[in-house]
This record gives C-alpha cells, sequence and structure tokens, in this order.
C-alpha cells in the first residue's frame, strides 16, 4: 500500500504549496526534502541558476535538523543538481537536461508505483490501459 | 564531547540505570526516548551533575562531571524551578547570577518570541506559560550541551510548533541537544539520532535517517515495537 501513502504526501504537497511539507516519516526525511526540491524546480517555482537557501534557512523552513539540511545540498550536488559557489551559496544547476531528466525518472516512478498497486489488486495489463484510458477521457 | 562509560545509578535496590555506555557528539541531536521510569531524568541529573552514578564514568571533554562542565551544560529539568515572588524578569537576573553564559540580549529576544511579558509573575504562569519560560531561561545560555527532559510537556498543541522552531534555530555545529520526550512523533524531523532507554538499559542508540531507511518505519513507530518488545534491532 506503499504507493497510496506516496500519492498522498504528494497531493498534500501540492495542496498546501509555499507551506510546509508533511512528511512521511516511514522514509529518510533528506529524501523526501530532495525530492521536493526538484518538484519546486521541475514545475518553475525555482529556476536555473537560481540560489538557494542557505543551510540554516533550509532547515528552519522544513522545519529539519541542520545536520539533515546540509546532507540534502551534498547530496544534490553529488547528483548534479546544484553546485557551490565560495562565500556565495548553494546554486540551482543551469543545466535544463538534468531538469528534464529528473521529470522523466519522477513520472516514471508514478507510473510505476501505479501500475504495481494495480497489480496487487490483480489488474490485467490491458485492464489497466484500460482504466487509464477511461480515467484520461473523463 | 560527552562520553558515559558503564553508568550504574540505583536508588536504594531499584536500579534506574543499568550499565549504560553512550557517547555525546558535537553539533548533535538527540532524541532520548523511553518511557516513564525507564531512566531518561536520571542519565540527566547525572550528566547535569545534581545526582552521581552509583558507578561507571562520565567525561565531559576528557573531564569529569564538575564546575567546569556545569559552566557548558545548560539542563532543563521537568519540573519548576522558580521561585513564587519572582516575575519574569527577576528569574532573568537570577540566572544571569548563577551562570556566566546567560545573555539577557537573547533571552529578551525569546522571551518576546514566546510572548511572554517580563512583568509577569512566575507562579501566575499556566502550565504551557511555564513551560515556554523554562525553555527560554535555558535556551538563553551559550551552552555547548543543551539537555531539555520533556520541552514539550504542558504545551498544547498550536504552540509546539513555535516551541520546536525556537529549539531549531537554537542548534548548530558548535553545540548539541539531548531532548527527551514521550511525543515521539513532534521529534521526527529534528533529530540526528534516537536514544531508546528501557528499564535504565540502553537498547539503541542510531541515526534516524539510518533507522527509518532499514525498517521503513518512523523513529515513532520503532519506539513502540521496543517498547512492546516486538522486533529485533
Amino acid at each position: 500500500m506503499y504507493y497510496l501513502t506516496s500519492a498522498l504526501v504528494k497531493c498534500k504537497r501540492e495542496a498546501k504549496e509555499g507551506e510546509e511539507v508533511e512528511f512521511d516519516h516511514t522514509r529518510p526525511i533528506y529524501m523526501q526534502v530532495i525530492e521536493d526540491i526538484k518538484l519546486r524546480i521541475i514545475r518553475g517555482e525555482l529556476k536555473v541558476g537560481d540560489k538557494l537557501p542557505s543551510t540554516r534557512e533550509l532547515a528552519m523552513q522544513y522545519q529539519i535538523n541542520p545536520n539533515t539540511a546540509s546532507r540534502i545540498y551534498n547530496e544534490l550536488e553529488q547528483e548534479g543538481f546544484c553546485y557551490t559557489k565560495r562565500g556565495l551559496g548553494t546554486f540551482i544547476t543551469e543545466d535544463e537536461t538534468m531538469i528534464i531528466e529528473a521529470k522523466e525518472t519522477m513520472a516514471e516512478k508514478l507510473i510505476e508505483d501505479c501500475i504495481n498497486g494495480l497489480k496487487q489488486l490483480n489488474y490485467s495489463e490491458n485492464e489497466v490501459i484500460a482504466l487509464f484510458q477511461k480515467k484520461i477521457g473523463e | 564531547m560527552l562520553k558515559c562509560e558503564s553508568l550504574t545509578k540505583k536508588y536504594g535496590s531499584k536500579l534506574a540505570v543499568h550499565n549504560l555506555t553512550l557517547n555525546i557528539e558535537k553539533g548533535k541531536v538527540y532524541a532520548l526516548l523511553g518511557s516513564n521510569g525507564s531512566g531518561k531524568t536520571t542519565l540527566m541529573k547525572m550528566i547535569a551533575g545534581l545526582t552521581h552514578p552509583t558507578s561507571g564514568t562520565i567525561l565531559y571533554e576528557n573531564q569529569p562531571i564538575g564546575i567546569a562542565s556545569k559552566k557548558e551544560i545548560a539542563y532543563m529539568p521537568t519540573d519548576s524551578f522558580f521561585y513564587k515572588y519572582m516575575s519574569i524578569k527577576d528569574v532573568g537576573k537570577y540566572y544571569k547570577d548563577f551562570f556566566q553564559d546567560f545573555d539577557e540580549e537573547k533571552y529578551k529576544e525569546l522571551l518576546e518570541r514566546m510572548e511572554l511579558s517580563e512583568k509577569l509573575k512566575a507562579s501566575s504562569l499556566s502550565t504551557g506559560l511555564g513551560a515556554k519560560l523554562k525553555l527560554c531561561v535555558t535556551l538563553a545560555r551559550k551552552a555547548k550541551l543543551y539537555m531539555l527532559d520533556e520541552p514539550l510537556n504542558g504545551i498544547d498543541i498550536i504552540a509546539r510548533e513555535q516551541v520546536m522552531n525556537t529549539i531549531l534555530e537554537a542548534m548548530n555545529e558548535e553545540n548539541s541537544f539531548i531532548i527527551s520526550s514521550h511525543l515521539v512523533d513532534e521529534l521526527e524531523t529534528v533529530i540526528d539520532e534516537a536514544i531508546f532507554i528501557k528499564n535504565g538499559v540502553l537498547e539503541l542508540n542510531r541515526s534516524a535517517e539510518e533507522l527509518r531507511a532499514q525498517y521503513n518505519n518512523s523513529i515513532s513507530e520503532i519506539y513502540k515495537m521496543i517498547y512492546l518488545g516486538k522486533g529485533e534491532f
């Protein structure tokens, strides 16, 4: 049932845009903040080349431990999603292909979770397709 | 920063803390989790130098607990410790006399955040406001290690966020926090490590993110499992 809760968390995020993120405490917090930052970049709320908040500000914004906040920037940097200008702060990559890739990865993950969930309900592949077509047609 | 080794504390024949070994590192935030009577407060009191271990050692910066450690460790007990005649302003002065690292400006700033007026009498405060005052006076010290025993006790659900944010803001690379609470949910996103104590025995001490990743579960659920004796950790 995990895909369901994960989808729910995402809905809540969208509903509460600009407000605090509702965390799913059964998953590492840093991963969820990373997902949220990526989501906001993909949606265009954060733009390529933008300066990200300081570690401290990030901690306050998400109400997370400061060490978790610095870990988030470290991971994002390792992935190439952001970079640090010494003395100036952390910035979002200017490489748009990275953002497109992230968007595709996220879409794939959503579809996969959804299909896996439907398979658990014993839906066949054809039924899944039919279900999708019906939903989209609505 | 702080090393507890084979700590044992007996009250008469009752073992409050049993053979507990623990390391507290600089710049980290620890949740001290355990049910009532599990030994959390006893452990904090020993670190604060308010009670002596029956056996075992505590070293703070390689020195035994004493005058030097007390200067750098700020302990907020669960019980109220203000004289009845004191106003909130007096409480600040009283603290200033006791602790060199007490910062009056910081105290004022914290009081303002918590919406506490300096003129109020400490004895007239409700449970929630009393708890906020305790926190203000503790965080106004520029300590290296803060030990907060149940900082959310008596704080209503609306004010919890305000209190947690204030604690969060006080954190930096140079200080450490040990926070005990039975409201595990409120601490989830704030801590680096979770320390679980059961009947005075250390059951588990690990990174919160690692625990979530390994067990696909919240610290709060893991806490329940440990206390109900379900599963191996």
